[in-house]
C-alpha cells in the first residue's frame, strides 16, 4: 500500500510505500523512535497499534522541542 | 486500540493501559495538580511568575497553573515572564504565540529583553565573546536567562517562579549530572529547586515534574495551543541531545524506564541535599558589581559584560 506523510516541520508530502500493517511498523520501516513523535490522520491521534490503510494521510508531529 | 476507562479511542498508550482524550486530559491535569498539591509548589499567599518561552512545556504549565489556583479558589496573583535574547527568525514567533495566548487566557505578561538590559542582543553578542571566551551560544544564553529570569521574578515581587521543567528534562539531567560526577548539581535538582532559600532568588517549581514530554506535546495538541516548532538557529547537539536519545531508545525498549530514574533519584535527593548544604562552605555571595546572587565575587552576567566590554574596545 502507499501511505502519505508529512513531518511538521517540513511542507511537502512524501508517499511511501508500505507493506505491514499498524503504525509501530511504519516507525520501525522509517527508523522513527515512537517515543519521539505523534502521529495524526485527519486530525485523530493514532496510537501504534492502529491499523493503517492504503492511501492514508498522516503528520507527524515532533514530541521534542527545537529550542 | 479502545481506552482503558471507557469504549472511546485511545490516543495514547501508557505503561499501565490506554487512554482516549477526555481521560488522558483528566489524567494528565490531576497528574499535575496532585505534584503542586504534594510538594506545596504554590502557597495561599504566594505571587507567581511563569517562566515562559511560547512552547509547549511553558503554555501547558501556564495554562494549569491559572487552571489550579481557579479549581482551588486561591487569589493567588499569576504572570508570565518572557525572556527575549535577541535571536533572529526565531523568538519574534514565539513571542507572538505567547502574546496571543496570555490575551486569550488573561495573564500578564512581562518581556524582559536582553538588549535592553545588556545593550546586545544575543546574535550580536555570541561572535564576540566567543572570539574571546569560545563560549557557545548556549552557555551564553544560559547564563541570561537564569540571570534575567531571577531579577524579573523578583522585581515583579514574585515569590514563586513556575517553570515547565518535564520529566524528560530531569531524568536527562540526573543522567548528565551523573556522567560527569556532578553531586553539587543534582542537588539542585526535584520539584522544588535549589538547596536552601535566600532572599534574591525567588523559589523556582516544577508542576510538570512528572510529566513526559510526549504527555505534554499531547496534552498541548489536544488542547488545541499554538505551539510553533521553529528550531533556535543555535540549538546544538550536544550531551543533553545524546543523553535524551539513549533515554528515548531505553524507553522505547522498556517502558518505564525515565520515570524510575526520577524515583529512584527522590528517594535520594533528600540526602544528596543534606550532604551538600554540610559540605557547602562558601555560602551564596552577593555580585560586587551587580547586586545579583552569585557564586563566586562576580557574578556569570558581569564577567560577560566585562568580555563584550572589552571585544568592543579591541574592534574600534
Amino acid at each position: 500500500m502507499n501511505i502519505l506523510i508529512k513531518r511538521e516541520t517540513e511542507q511537502k508530502q512524501k508517499n511511501i510505500s508500505f507493506s505491514k500493517n499498524t503504525v509501530k511498523d511504519l516507525l520501525e520501516q522509517l527508523k522513527i523512535n515512537p517515543e519521539t513523535v505523534i502521529l495524526t490522520r485527519n486530525n485523530e491521534v493514532l496510537t501504534e497499534d492502529d491499523v493503517l490503510n492504503d492511501k492514508d494521510s498522516l503528520e507527524i508531529l515532533n514530541v521534542v522541542s527545537g529550542g | 486500540m479502545q481506552c482503558s476507562k471507557c469504549s472511546g479511542k485511545a490516543v495514547i498508550q501508557l505503561q499501565h493501559g490506554s487512554l482516549c482524550k477526555i481521560h488522558f486530559l483528566n489524567y494528565f491535569e490531576e497528574k499535575v495538580f496532585k505534584t503542586i498539591k504534594k510538594y506545596k509548589l504554590i502557597d495561599r499567599n504566594d505571587r507567581i511568575c511563569v517562566a515562559a518561552s511560547g512552547g509547549k512545556d511553558s503554555l501547558t504549565v501556564l495554562y494549569l497553573t491559572k487552571k489550579y489556583l481557579e479549581q482551588y479558589d486561591l487569589k493567588t496573583n499569576l504572570f508570565a515572564l518572557l525572556i527575549d535574547e535577541g535571536i533572529a527568525n526565531y523568538r519574534k514567533t514565539t513571542i507572538k504565540d505567547l502574546k496571543t495566548f496570555c490575551k486569550e487566557h488573561k495573564i500578564k505578561l512581562v518581556i524582559a529583553s536582553a538588549k535592553e538590559e545588556f545593550g546586545y542582543t544575543l546574535d550580536r553578542a555570541y561572535p564576540i565573546i566567543n572570539k574571546e571566551t569560545k563560549k557557545k551560544p548556549c552557555n551564553i544564553c544560559g547564563v541570561w536567562r537564569r540571570y534575567l529570569i531571577n531579577k524579573y521574578a523578583r522585581k515583579n515581587k514574585a515569590t514563586k517562579l513556575v517553570t515547565g521543567h518535564n520529566l524528560d528534562d530531569e531524568a536527562q539531567a540526573i543522567i548528565m549530572n551523573t556522567f560527569k560526577a556532578n553531586t553539587s548539581l543534582s542537588a539542585h535538582l526535584g520539584p522544588v529547586s535549589g538547596i536552601e532559600d535566600h532572599d534574591l532568588f525567588v523559589q523556582r517549581v516544577k508542576p510538570l515534574y512528572f510529566c513526559a514530554e510526549k504527555e505534554t506535546r499531547l496534552y498541548c495538541l489536544l488542547k488545541g495551543f499554538q505551539v510553533d516548532f521553529t528550531e533556535c538557529p543555535y540549538a546544538q547537539e550536544g550531551l543533553r541531545a545524546k543523553v535524551r536519545d539513549m533515554l528515548n531508545d531505553f524507553e522505547n525498549q522498556y517502558k518505564g524506564t525515565k520515570q524510575s530514574i526520577i524515583n529512584s533519584f527522590l528517594e535520594v535527593l533528600p540526602l544528596i541535599k543534606e550532604h551538600q548544604i554540610k559540605i557547602n562552605s562558601s555560602p551564596l555571595n552577593i555580585c560586587k558589581i551587580c547586586q545579583e546572587p552569585a557564586n563566586q565575587e562576580i557574578c556569570n552576567t558581569c564577567k560577560l559584560k566585562e568580555v563584550l566590554k572589552n571585544g568592543k574596545k579591541k574592534r574600534v
